[in-house]
């Protein structure tokens, strides 16, 4: 004879653990921190090796010579590259009681990476049972996520740019952390594989409800050939933004900011 | 998570949490009724798991620290990644020799930041001098595996 054993919802004493209550601290915690930064964009391509980062550091360069207040975030947790593209490799963070201070890169662009806490050419290794850490490693870097979202002291910014790494896992992590899926600055290179690749990830991303605000094309004039670029704004309505060249100087980022700025719906 | 004891029909109550160091936790709950105490065991992948998400069964007392599960669960940190210099509110706390010798061996990636979870966590509760035993407490009681 089956037990009468009552349900979860049957029991009216508070749940002394709270997880549900636990994780939505987290989740205002995040919100509150972002309450001072004006815009939150993610830098994306669905596809490695097109210059995400690259792309981020410098248009975050670009827009703080404009005089805007900008962050970069590095959501590449396995690649992160942000402290040396930011020409502050050594950067340490200061800890207050009310978070963790950014690093303060190249033209004051305020920044926090993987970069900065990882030994030197040692991989992102978290302590913890090695069997199947394919259950727990993903959630472990979705926590790394929200407390740089959460636990960095950003101020107040104009635009928090954050660079995602490769395919859409992350994307999704940060819409959920956001509580909506943020506006979305996308990377080609000018080839037709690039252009597959970035496309769905496009339509992920506007699937999930993301704004598109537009394709910079990245490493043009080089060996790469093609017109990712140009068939991603006519598929989906949105400016190119920019083509970067192979070698790119001040004036080619400047351009950048400035078509940006000028086009209403993706202006910081 | 609830606890029931079927026998009393009864909503157990949480006592308390254990970390023995092998990976796994135990988290021991009591019949308020008829005082049977039960514990919930979990292994070392079940344990990471509620690691990875931040959240601590047993519920907390002492709010996260700034950057917490990355700072307790990267093995791979540098050891002069963070400048704790700044003072928390048990930063009044003494340390025993032992305490302090304990303390020295934590990994500097993350030791500015145990430092002041026992610091708070003393100081909450009106402890004068941090020891090898209080950390013991402390560690148990908030779930500081590996800390």
């Amino acid at each position: 004879m089956p037990l009468n054993i009552r349900t979860y919802h049957d029991l009216t004493e508070p749940d002394r653990s709270g997880l549900p209550d636990q994780i939505g601290a987290q989740r205002r915690r995040v919100a509150e921190r972002l309450a001072t930064v004006g815009r939150v964009v993610a830098v994306m391509s669905g596809k490695g090796g097109v210059g995400k980062s690259f792309v981020t550091a410098h248009l975050a360069r670009a827009l703080a010579r404009a005089g805007r207040a900008v962050g970069v975030l590095d959501a590449d947790l396995n690649g992160p590259t942000a402290a040396r593209l930011l020409e502050a490799p050594a950067a340490r963070l200061a800890v207050r009681e009310d978070g963790v201070l950014p690093a303060l890169g190249v033209e004051g662009v305020k920044f926090i990476s993987m970069d900065q806490l990882l030994e030197d050419g040692r991989p992102l290794a978290f302590r913890g049972p090695e069997q199947e850490s394919f259950v727990w490693r993903g959630a472990m870097e979705a926590a790394a996520l929200r407390e740089f979202l959460g636990d960095v002291v950003w101020g107040t910014l104009d635009l928090l740019l954050i660079d995602l790494p490769p395919g859409m896992q992350r994307f999704a992590e940060l819409a959920d952390l956001l509580g909506a899926a943020p506006a979305v600055l996308t990377v080609t290179i000018p080839t037709p594989e690039s252009r597959d690749a970035v496309r769905r990830a496009m339509h992920a991303a506007r699937d999930r409800g993301s704004e598109l605000l537009g394709v910079v094309e990245n490493m043009v004039g080089g060996a790469f050939r093609g017109s990712a670029a140009d068939d991603l704004a006519r598929e989906f309505a949105i400016p190119v933004l920019g083509r970067v060249p192979f070698h790119p100087n001040d004036a080619a980022w400047q351009g950048i900011v400035d078509s940006a700025l000028r086009t209403p719906h993706s202006a910081p | 998570m609830k606890f029931l004891c079927v026998e009393c029909d009864q909503q157990m109550t949480f006592e308390e949490r254990q970390l023995p160091g092998d990976g796994t936790l135990a988290a021991a709950f009591r019949c308020p009724r008829c005082g049977r105490a039960v514990a919930l065991l979990t292994n070392p992948m079940e344990t990471q798991l509620v690691a990875s998400l931040g959240v601590k069964i047993g519920g907390t007392t002492l709010p996260a620290q700034p950057l917490e599960t990355v700072r307790g669960m990267v093995a791979t940190g540098r050891d002069d990644a963070f400048a704790d210099g700044v003072r928390g509110r048990g930063s009044g706390v003494r340390w025993s020799a032992d305490a302090e010798d304990r303390l020295a061996r934590v990994p500097g990636f993350v030791r500015g930041m145990v430092k002041r979870i026992y610091a708070d966590y003393a100081n909450d509760r009106g402890i004068a001098e941090i020891t090898p035993a209080m950390m013991d407490r402390a560690r148990s009681e908030l779930g500081l595996e590996g800390m």
